[in-house]
């Protein structure tokens, strides 16, 4: 390097780098986060890609009168990828984010990493009145409320009403009927997301919850791994390898099992309400055929416990515009925004009286049955380390066919634990 | 980068300038002037590269002694050397090392023999010599994350073609298809710098040598081993210590090939799983810092036990 550039042009050249440089990273940051303008505070929000969020941020403009204005910041589409790019910028202290759009994973991390703030007050009366329970406690750490539930999200059991006259309540009776319908030549597939990834997790999640099984203690802060856990290893080993799963099993996401399902090879799919919508377009002769019920348990007699997911709306600890932060938040998930977006968007509303809004029937003909499930709802083991404790769940559970549960529980034991103090490596 | 950068640029200097030492007995002031004025002349370069590269090595060697969780900032704590016994009895960072090892041994060696072919043929062409060396260095230009989603896109049964014409499977879900895959990239993207570095070696070659050899009654190959590889060794060795570099800190074509499923992680992947995904800095810092270790000690091996040093530099460095 230092061989090639000994000319005279050199001090010159590089100062003209240095210039260029600068003017490119210039207007940048300045785009980035948007400044304020003219003393109305500019609130940068940072949520996943939502079709018609845009809309709601226009409302609420509106509503402030001028007393902020929101600016959206999409988010990358994977959730991983979300993460990554707040949590750097959070790391770095940066005072350019306001509000955050956090998967109900995340916030305990947010909140122990201290990158959120506590909602107290007022505030936080407004982001709990209503609102659903479970949601609420995926927005809650250590007794503390760190974000607004935004909305929620569960997976229900979506059934071919032509194959399957009456939809199993448990999943040794729906493998029973895929085995039968496997045995008859007709369509049999169970398709879900089976891959190395977060949903591996909460479909095992499902399983230990219905069956009342505990993976870690309720603080969060050791693992537990009960007979029900282990348990569930056993349940979710017999149904990879009964031969009733799509052949790309393990390497299926939410997508992939729509398409599979949507292809008609299943009889089963259980999966989240946004198949439906695009069943309606994508596949208008399986329509008529196909009926939502709840997701199966393990025992015929107790309901099942369905993994809760969805989004919450945190206050980054380093906004400049705290109080405008806070009444931005709950203006984005106010019960009419909630109705809009999950009428427009498809996502189910964490604030129960919008349920029962007469415009919710058309869009949501299962509202019913969401509510219910997240109602019973089972949040994701409550932990900072969750990130760590979910890589190692889905690296040991996956391929599931290959399960072994006396001895993977007696590894996870272990490796769960290294997990939670942050001592181990990741995979 | 910037560690290869720093090893490499940093070993021949030093010989230089001991070599400068041992000659300075008398020295003229115009010569004293024109030294010092060398010196002025470097600080600033000698300051930047202290700055961006200094102070993060030693900044992480500080963290990976340290227990530090972005997650729990209250636990922070010095541990001494715990968390490289953490990573160093672990199966995970292992399996990466050995993965590693041998994506940079393969690579390297199918790069030389390809790249040796390949600087040859740009060598010795005769007609459109300019095309057919812009043509041979197009894989190196394209930025490699998008030659990986190419590649990607490639293999997935539905939407390449290449899926189709080998497997009926998915070949990027299981462990030994995905690691042929994510050499064949890697090979691919890098052969044709192999082949610039070889052809600096090439150049070196004295025709008359050559011609020599042949009216001794030398073969072919007698000539390419007997009287070409000697006088290309030292550009072969420059060469090989870049790629090994390079290689073992492999990185955006397996993010994007297979994301380190089915155990095809490499260190690099590690690392940043556990440093940015994982917000471990302790842990993190310490696989950094062991790559950092790793690349030293090849480079080290290279420069002083196979005598690396630039093509055309003094005796000295070539031992």
């Amino acid at each position: 390097m230092a061989e090639r550039s000994r000319g005279p042009g050199r001090r010159r050249r590089r100062g003209v780098a240095a210039l260029a440089a600068f003017t490119l990273l210039a207007p940048t940051a300045a785009a980035c986060s948007g400044g304020d303008d003219g003393g109305v505070p500019v609130i940068n929000v940072y949520y996943a890609p939502e079709q018609n969020f845009q809309k709601v941020i226009d409302d609420c403009n509106q509503e402030a009168q001028g007393r902020y204005r929101i600016a959206y910041q999409v988010l990358p589409r994977g959730a991983d990828d979300q993460r990554v790019q707040m949590v750097r910028r959070l790391a770095a202290e940066d005072d350019g984010m306001d509000v955050l759009g956090l998967d109900v994973t995340w916030t305990a991390e947010f909140a122990s990493a201290k990158w959120i703030k506590e909602w107290t007050g007022s505030e936080k009366d407004e982001a709990s009145k209503g609102t659903l329970q479970q949601p609420l406690e995926s927005a809650s750490y250590e007794g503390k409320l760190y974000a607004a539930p935004k909305n929620t999200n569960t997976q229900l059991l979506w059934y071919r009403s032509d194959l399957v006259p009456n939809p199993p309540k448990t999943w040794d009776e729906m493998i029973q009927m895929s085995e039968d319908l496997k045995s008859q030549g007709k369509p049999y597939e169970i398709d879900t997301m089976g891959a190395q990834y977060e949903g591996l997790v909460v479909l095992y999640n499902n399983m230990v919850a219905s069956d009342g099984g505990k993976i870690l203690n309720d603080e969060g802060n050791k693992v537990e791994f009960d007979q029900g856990a282990v348990k569930a290893l056993g349940t979710l080993q017999k149904f990879a390898s009964a031969g009733v799963t799509n052949p790309s099993f393990t390497n299926t996401q939410e997508d992939d099992a729509r398409l599979q399902f949507q292809g008609g090879s299943g009889a089963f799919q259980l999966n989240y309400p946004f198949v439906w919508p695009a069943l309606q377009e994508g596949a208008p002769d399986l329509k008529d055929k196909v009926k939502w019920a709840r997701y199966p348990g393990i025992d015929a007699g107790t309901p099942s416990k369905v993994t809760i997911g969805g989004y919450n709306l945190g206050v980054s600890a380093y906004t400049k515009h705290p109080d405008e932060s806070f009444a931005a938040a709950l203006c984005l998930r106010s019960p009419e925004h909630q109705l809009f977006s999950a009428i427009n968007d498809g996502v189910p509303p964490t604030i129960e009286s919008v349920y029962s809004d007469p415009q919710m029937d058309k869009a949501y003909p299962f509202k019913a049955d969401i509510l219910a499930q997240v109602k019973d709802g089972a949040n994701r083991p409550i932990t900072p380390a969750y990130q760590n404790v979910s890589t190692v769940l889905s690296a040991t559970l996956s391929p599931p066919a290959d399960i072994r549960p006396e001895q993977d529980a007696k590894d996870l034991r272990g490796s769960i634990q290294d997990a939670l103090e942050s001592k181990g490596v990741l995979p | 980068m910037t560690t290869q950068i720093g090893q490499t640029a940093e070993k021949p200097t030093t010989h230089r300038v001991r070599a400068e030492k041992k000659a300075k007995v008398h020295l003229s002031e115009g010569k004293k002037a024109e030294r010092k004025l060398g010196w002025m002349l470097c600080a600033p370069a000698a300051i930047v590269m202290l700055a961006v590269t200094a102070y993060p090595i030693i900044y992480s060697v500080w963290l990976s002694f340290q227990r530090f969780d972005l997650k729990f900032p209250d636990q922070r704590e010095f541990i001494g050397l715990g968390n490289y016994v953490t990573v160093l009895s672990n199966q995970y960072w292992w399996t990466a090392f050995g993965i590693t090892a041998l994506i940079t041994v393969v690579t390297v060696a199918v790069e030389l023999v390809l790249g040796m072919a390949l600087a040859w043929i740009m060598f010795r062409t005769l007609i459109a010599r300019g095309l057919v060396r812009t043509a041979a260095l197009i894989p190196y230009g394209i930025v490699t994350v998008v030659a990986a989603f190419s590649w990607k896109y490639a293999w997935t049964p539905g939407t390449g073609y290449l899926a189709k014409l080998f497997t009926d499977g998915a070949p990027l879900t299981e462990r030994a298809s995905s690691l042929a895959i994510i050499m064949l990239a890697e090979i691919w993207k890098t052969t044709p710098f192999m082949a610039l570095l070889l052809m600096a070696g090439l150049a070196l070659v004295p025709e008359d040598l050559l011609k020599a050899a042949s009216m001794d009654g030398a073969s072919g190959w007698q000539r390419f081993t007997k009287v070409m590889l000697p006088v290309m060794k030292p550009a072969i060795l420059v060469a090989l210590l870049f790629r090994t570099l390079d290689a073992f800190r492999v990185f955006d074509n397996i993010y994007v090939l297979t994301a380190g499923s089915n155990n095809t992680s490499s260190v690099s992947m590690l690392a940043y799983n556990n440093l940015i995904r994982g917000l471990n800095l302790g842990i993190g810092s310490t696989m950094s810092v062991l790559i950092f270790i790793a690349v030293a000690i090849i480079a080290f091996v290279f420069v002083k036990l196979f005598g690396t040093a630039a093509p055309g530099s003094s005796d000295e460095g070539r031992r």
